[in-house]
């Protein structure tokens, strides 16, 4: 190949969306993440949606570096407190489409908070879970969707604690919308967040995400194309089960899926219809 | 909108005048959490924000009160919390976040007693220094320091120009005496305090061409875009070059940590403010805020009528601390007196500048000093010189 071949190569698809000059990306080599931005940034093009008019709100750690990538406003939080900025982007401006990206440390652990009362208001958020069990950017160290007996940096003789399972949960704090993939089922995944980015409410999705620095290694699971296999060989679609019977279990079953999809009256619209009223009230008293 | 305007003469609390102050300001969100002696605010705006077209959430803690406050001021809002001593110590980490992006946000302490839960009805000064150092690494902050019902007016609608002007997180550090003390407020009509107020600045150029983090050469301040107004910028509280992205060069580092302090101190002469009373034939000096400060008033002007030369130096930006302003003031004088509700700190600040000695006067046990008190010590040391 002659170097004006290479000239004549026509842009990425996606170049529009994602930021190019950011490339190439801070991410390992196997890692889950980029995946998760390839189906965002697939989402938001299938969806035609005006890059002016989205904010992409992310938290602290690998996933948190997700933002970054994108043409669009976008806001790289502290650790946990991605929920609260995204909730008031989207009472300041609800026109937005507000997108939140965090890892499952982030979310459940320090900002676990801010996710059960942003799933309770109903906030029309779409917040997406990369989960790869453990805390990444740190060294590999024990998180709240560890699995049981896991190794990692902190749990060297093993995990005690019991994991999160990230579906049950939201769907119990009260999110309209709840989905599990990995991003082994990546074109199930970009329509469930296309349906998550439409839904007028709370929409979560976990999507499980390989880790092959840490977790990976640790725990004697083997390369991203060991952990992709494992996924596709333990996952089964069960869309509609209760969401408490989603099940996670690395030794048995992954069950991916939407599980929620509820309507229900949604924050930032109930707010605004209320603020009009009042102020209205005011301005025809005068 | 200006119906729901407040204006005319009240006899109000010092909690309220803070609330009317922001609505003027133009104050058009707020994220709170209940907390002792600071909840007045969070309830009265819960009722006076949707009459002007405005949001309140009550939020699940203090740290989503604040991070939701950047957000809304990134939105385009101005936005406000309100809090108290362990609220404060809450919020510390995303008054870093609201510094290093250059979020325009302002904080109400009202504080109390401490440490820890402390004294929750009691007033006190013990937060001067965490409003100074509270949050990690170098930054500046600007805190004003009210002392009458009157003031929490007008320095809260000051305290949203400085935010706006300089895109830093600004403090209005009230104590509980302040919050629940009713006396005279007078608000002007919307129309004259309308062009005392400050609002960011917006960028000039079209979108392709904008620099989120490059500042006008003038102030050091950059431009501000609102999210969703089509400039599509990425904001970040790690290290970032003009362009907002992520930099881990130290020499990048060092750049912008000096450009968001020097946007402060090459602009201090423009925030700083004082007052003084009785100062220019002064032997000593009384240095006193906040509350305090109005006791402090009453024993100097006391001790005036016997014939003491004694006057009172009050800081109201307590940071950026008014250095050269009091240490010219106090080049004649003998000593410096510094009465606080707390166990030293703003004393510390004043040793420094002065070159007379300094007589610290702490109380950290949740009352204010009477001017009595103050009366006694301000003849004392005046015997001795």
């Amino acid at each position: 190949m002659i170097v004006s071949d290479l000239q004549v190569l026509p842009p990425h698809n996606l170049h529009d969306i994602i930021r190019e000059d950011r490339l190439p990306h801070i991410l390992c080599p196997g890692c889950g993440i980029g995946i998760v931005i390839g189906a965002i940034a697939r989402a938001i093009k299938e969806l035609n949606l005006d890059l002016s008019k989205i904010v992409i709100v992310s938290g602290i750690g690998c996933s948190g570096r997700a933002s970054m990538y994108f043409k669009t406003d976008a806001f790289h939080t502290t650790h946990g407190r991605a929920l609260p900025l995204a909730t008031a982007i989207k009472i300041a401006r609800p026109e937005l489409k507000v997108i939140v990206i965090a890892g499952d440390g982030d979310l459940f652990a320090i900002g676990g908070n801010h996710f059960i009362h942003a799933a309770r208001r109903n906030i029309n958020l779409t917040v997406i879970c990369i989960n790869n069990f453990n805390y990444g950017m740190t060294g590999g160290q024990e998180g709240p969707t560890t699995p049981i007996k896991s190794l990692t940096s902190t749990s060297p003789y093993g995990s005690m604690e019991h994991p999160f399972n990230l579906v049950a949960l939201a769907a119990s704090a009260g999110a309209t919308y709840v989905a599990r993939w990995t991003v082994a089922h990546v074109n199930l995944l970009t329509k469930s967040i296309k349906r998550a980015i439409q839904k007028k409410g709370l929409s979560f999705i976990d999507v499980l995400s390989p880790c092959p620095t840490y977790y990976g290694r640790y725990n004697r699971i083997g390369t991203t194309l060991d952990i992709m296999n494992m996924y596709l060989k333990l996952s089964r679609v069960k869309s509609g089960i209760p969401p408490q019977d989603a099940i996670l279990d690395l030794h048995k079953e992954i069950i991916v899926g939407e599980f929620v999809d509820v309507e229900k009256p949604e924050f930032s619209e109930l707010l605004h219809k209320f603020v009009d009223a009042q102020s209205n009230k005011l301005n025809l008293d005068k | 909108m200006a119906s729901a305007i407040l204006s005319g003469k009240f006899f109000a609390q010092g909690n309220f005048a803070i609330t009317e102050g922001a609505i003027i300001a133009g104050c058009r969100f707020f994220g709170g959490y209940p907390i002792t002696p600071a909840s007045e605010i969070t309830e009265r705006m819960s009722f006076r924000l949707p009459q002007v077209g405005g949001f309140f959430i009550q939020f699940e803690d203090e740290i989503a009160s604040i991070m939701a406050v950047i957000g809304a001021s990134y939105a385009g809002l101005k936005a406000m919390t309100a809090t108290s001593g362990p609220g404060f110590s809450l919020m510390q980490e995303s008054i870093g976040l609201a510094y290093m992006t250059e979020a325009p946000i302002v904080i109400v302490n009202v504080m109390r007693g401490g440490p820890s839960t402390g004294l929750p009805t009691a007033p006190s000064q013990a937060d001067v220094m965490q409003v100074r150092w509270g949050t990690h690494g170098d930054h500046e902050i600007i805190a004003l320091a009210p002392n009458s019902v009157q003031e929490m007016f007008n320095l809260t609608i000051e305290a949203f120009n400085y935010a706006e002007k300089y895109r830093i997180p600004t403090v209005l550090l009230a104590d509980e005496i302040l919050g629940h003390l009713r006396e005279k407020l007078i608000i002007p009509p919307y129309h004259e305090i309308e062009k005392r107020i400050v609002n960011r600045k917006k960028p000039k150029v079209p979108p392709e061409e904008y620099l989120p983090f490059k500042p006008d050469p003038d102030d050091l301040v950059p431009p501000m875009a609102n999210f969703g107004d089509g400039y599509r910028y990425y904001v970040t509280g790690l290290s970032h070059d003009e362009r907002g992205y992520i930099v881990s060069d130290l020499e990048s580092h060092g750049k912008l940590v000096k450009r968001l302090a020097d946007k402060i101190k090459k602009n201090r002469k423009k925030i700083v403010r004082f007052e003084q009373s009785f100062i220019d034939d002064a032997r000593i000096i009384v240095v006193s805020y906040g509350s305090e400060s109005r006791s402090v008033y009453t024993a100097v002007q006391k001790a005036r009528s016997k014939g003491i030369k004694v006057g009172l130096f009050r800081p109201i930006t307590i940071w950026p601390f008014p250095d050269s302003e009091l240490q010219k003031v106090s080049q004649d004088a003998k000593v410096v007196i510094v009465p606080e509700m707390n166990n030293v700190q703003l004393g510390l600040e004043v040793q420094r500048v002065v070159d007379t000695k300094v007589h610290f006067l702490p109380n950290p046990t949740g009352f204010i000093h009477a001017p009595e008190v103050i009366y006694k010590i301000i003849t004392k040391v005046n015997d001795s010189v």
